[in-house]
């Protein structure tokens, strides 16, 4: 019989530690599923978490993990505030969308036309459309009481519509021979998000997920807002009467959740991606919800489980070209990580005992 | 066979603490006898283990003479033991009649069942109506419902937790009343207490103990309040001592203040008023769930109330949030200690920058300052004797005690104009409860204004300049509580709920 008693303290060792037992227990898993698709299970495992950093190539794939793991960061951030204060926004890919769709929506708009505004004001637009997107779930719930769960997941398929109308129809490209998907941004100098440092991955989202790291790491552990966040998280009546008053913590996190993720839409269209196309989502404001979660919501945990989290992206990649994995094996992989850390994160307020019940 | 129940050399440990320590003691059928201790003494854990509920690591139990080791409530009951808890586990939703069927292994039909659940109550002069909700009956009601639920298995051996915390004083007498018929019947009474007069006017003996241990046994009769409580403590009692104060101006007046229920059972504020002066320690009381939290939380600024309900020092305040009446002088302790008043998984330093940032320089512009934070939790640790390995501890690590008296000492340290608690003694042992006490006292003997709600009437016959008493939402006119008897007390609190069919 094994019994689970509550820790007086929670464990700082296993707040730290479950992570790495949750990244390991996810290794000897999958490698376990990768052995039954009939792979060889260490060799699966090399290709996803070694190859793309020191393998042949590795140059080339070390850029990509930037590339990658910079809308994590930056969405996973803003996500942390909100799920350290108990407000589950689940719908971040829908945020996601409407930034990106916001911002070329402009920069198509005034296509041809060159100027140093247009890239700074796309910023802004893709922050305003994630915002706005975000505040549908955060008045409903103010308003009317309803679960922003339920309705920021749902406004992720209501945003891939409407990605799907925009890029078959207003935004597609004029002299895009028919094929859908908008003009290229890469190809128009005022809107283009370009790498910073040749090869090395670096665009101004990177950038702005580095910001946001340091930004929200203040705002949670130095500022008296980011007290009375995780205060509404813990003991929500406590907050209250420290003056916490509900209504506006909703708004807030939900709001800055979905401007972040507004932002990395942006980032994303205009620089790696390029253009508004029906598949420009890939999942990364889902992924994003692990990648908080892997870093314990906390602002540099957040930033390394990013890291972590593109390198199985680019790893996965490879695994289906090298060993022709399919790629929900990966996607299951992926989800693995989350099982396992939340499983193992009982450790950290739990002891387990074994022997008799109830004594 | 001359003991219903003989228990030797209990043992059970927890990791850290020895609840029970080889005890021992005996009770005869028909015999009321106290099981008298302070807040962690174990006496829960006693009578946890010989309704079941907890196992034994050692020691024996007998029961009628035959060995008796209960592996689960349910073995207890078919021995003949049953138990009234604490706290009640009604469904409020539910009928009185469907509440007892729930706890019965194989109810009658419900016509047969609401007929002797009348029969019973009359005869033990529980007055009780089978067809009510659980949610419109008051504390004593549901008591009852607990208590004829239990003589309901016409059981050998009652269990009595702390059962006059709930009630009014007339309430007290009734429940003592049946005690006594039950007693007489020759059923045995465990009675668990702290409330001496009470144990000395119900109990023939009385077991007490202190740490885990038997430190004593007596017949209650024979000893006076203040032997029996130190034997419970086990040192001389401190008398707080009540400095002369003289009342200054009014500072905070409540007027036509209404609020709707909280929740669905609760309770509504009605029309509630009073005047409270510098330096005047007024006591609330009632029984819980009468509106006391409701109080607290609206005078605080938890729920804000309509304009021109609540002015202190002249300025109207019904709009301000709990920060802005901080600002202004007007501090509050929840009752609930963890969840309200303290984050339980936060440090006693995040716990002190949770009410404090607003009169005492915790932040800079915002920012939090660590420093000066932990100073000020460590200035309460040490002004309240707050028994902590430091400030770095979760708040939910400290005993009971200790977290009140370290939530108590953050409000009063922060040199409020008015302060509001709630239940400020509430499963708080008896050495810290007098400090507490004590600190209430000397805050208004400095010229504070102090409203003290809590179930404890003595404690608040002891600091109270003005007694009021809530009553299902409505606040009696406060009376100087010099000259105010037992029983006009127990008439502002409402006297006896449901007791007009019985006495008519």
């Amino acid at each position: 019989m094994i019994t689970l008693v509550r820790r007086p303290t929670p464990s700082k060792l296993w707040t730290y530690a479950t992570p790495i037992v949750a990244v390991i227990a996810t290794m000897i898993a999958g490698g376990i599923l990768f052995a039954v698709l009939g792979k060889h299970p260490v060799e699966a495992i090399r290709v996803i978490f070694w190859d793309p950093l020191f393998g042949a190539n590795a140059g080339y794939f070390r850029g990509q993990l930037l590339v990658k793991a910079g809308p994590l960061i930056l969405i996973a951030a803003g996500l942390a505030i909100g799920f350290r204060a108990g407000i589950w926004n689940i719908g971040a890919e829908g945020q996601y969308i409407m930034g990106a769709l916001f911002s070329a929506w402009l920069a198509l708009k005034i296509y041809p036309a060159e100027s140093h505004w247009l890239f700074p004001t796309m910023i802004v637009l893709g922050a305003l459309g994630g915002l706005l997107w975000a505040l549908i779930p955060a008045l409903l719930k103010v308003l009317f009481g309803t679960s922003e769960i339920l309705v920021s997941l749902m406004l992720v398929y209501v945003a891939e519509n409407l990605l799907a109308y925009m890029s078959f129809g207003p935004l597609k490209n004029p002299e895009g021979y028919g094929f859908p998907g908008s003009r290229n941004l890469q190809d128009y100098p005022s809107a283009y998000n370009a790498e910073l440092f040749a090869g090395t991955g670096i665009h101004w989202g990177v950038v702005t997920a580095l910001v946001a790291v340091i930004a929200t790491y203040i705002l949670m552990h130095r500022h008296i807002t980011g007290f009375r966040i995780r205060v509404a998280g813990e003991a929500p009546r406590a907050a209250r009467f420290a003056g916490v008053i509900p209504a506006r913590l909703v708004i807030f996190c939900l709001g800055l959740g979905g401007a972040f993720a507004g932002l990395a839409g942006m980032f994303e269209v205009s620089g790696p991606a390029g253009q508004v196309t029906d598949s420009f989502n890939v999942g990364y404001g889902f992924t994003a919800i692990i990648v908080a979660f892997l870093g314990r919501l906390h602002p540099i945990g957040i930033l390394l489980a990013g890291l972590l989290m593109a390198l199985t992206y680019i790893g996965g990649d490879m695994a289906q070209l090298v060993l022709g994995l399919p790629s929900a094996a990966i996607q299951v992989f992926q989800g693995m990580l989350l099982f396992f850390l939340l499983a193992f994160d009982v450790l950290t307020n739990f002891r387990i005992r074994f022997g008799r019940a109830g004594a | 066979m001359s003991e219903l129940l003989k228990i030797e050399g209990l043992t059970k440990a927890y990791p850290g603490v020895v609840a029970n320590d080889g005890v021992g003691f005996s009770v005869r059928p028909g015999e009321v006898h106290a099981l008298l201790g302070e807040n962690g003494a174990g006496k829960s854990t006693l009578v946890k283990m010989i309704y079941g509920l907890v196992k034994p690591d050692a020691g024996t139990m007998h029961f009628a003479g035959a060995p008796y080791a209960p592996t689960d409530p349910r073995a207890a009951r078919a021995t003949g033991v049953a138990m009234v808890f604490q706290h009640f586990s009604l469904f409020e939703a539910l009928s009185v009649a469907e509440n007892v069927a729930l706890g019965m292994e194989n109810p009658p039909p419900m016509r047969q069942l609401s007929s002797k659940i009348r029969e019973i109550s009359q005869a033990y002069g529980l007055p009780l109506d089978p067809a009510r909700l659980v949610g419109d009956l008051s504390a004593g009601e549901r008591q009852r419902v607990e208590i004829v639920r239990c003589l309901l298995q016409d059981p050998k051996l009652l269990i009595m937790d702390e059962p006059t915390s709930v009630l009014t004083p007339q309430e007290v007498d009734i429940l003592f009343h049946t005690l006594r018929k039950l007693s007489s019947e020759g059923t045995a009474i465990l009675y668990i207490s702290h409330k001496l007069e009470e144990i000395r006017a119900l109990c023939d003996g009385a077991t007490i103990l202190r740490g885990g241990k038997v430190v004593g046994s007596c017949n209650p009769r024979e000893k006076t309040a203040r032997e029996l409580a130190e034997m419970m403590v086990g040192a001389e009692l401190k008398v707080t001592d009540r400095a002369e104060r003289s009342l200054g101006e009014v500072v905070l007046k409540v007027t036509g203040l209404s609020l709707p229920p909280m929740s669905q059972f609760g309770p509504a504020l009605k029309d509630v008023g009073f005047e409270l002066r510098a330096g005047e320690v007024m006591g609330i009381g009632g029984v819980a769930g009468n509106g006391q939290e409701e109080l607290l939380a609206t005078l605080s600024g938890e729920k804000p109330s309509a304009p021109g309900t609540v002015t202190l020092m002249g300025k109207d305040i019904s709009s301000l949030g709990p920060n802005g009446r901080r600002a202004m002088g007007l501090l509050a302790a929840p009752e609930e200690r963890l969840g309200h008043a303290a984050v339980p998984a936060m440090s006693l330093t995040e716990n002190a920058i949770l009410t404090g940032t607003m009169r005492k320089p915790l932040t800079k512009n915002g920012f939090v300052d660590q420093a000066a934070a932990k100073s000020f939790a460590d200035e309460i640790i040490a002004t309240f004797d707050v028994r902590t390995p430091g400030a770095h501890v979760a708040a939910r690590a400290l005993s009971g005690g200790n977290l009140q008296k370290y939530v108590i000492g953050r409000e009063v340290l922060q040199n409020p104009a008015v302060l509001i608690v709630n239940q400020p003694t509430w499963g708080v042992d008896a050495a810290a409860a007098a400090s507490i006490r004590q600190a209430l006292l000397d805050l208004a003997a400095k010229g504070a204004a102090v409203i003290a709600i809590s179930q404890d009437l003595d404690e608040l016959m002891e600091i109270a300049d003005n007694f009021a008493a809530l009553n299902e939402g409505r606040l009696s006119a406060p009376r100087p509580t010099q000259g105010l008897t037992i029983e006009e007390i127990g008439l502002m609190l409402g006297g006896a709920h449901g007791m007009q069919e019985a006495t008519a």
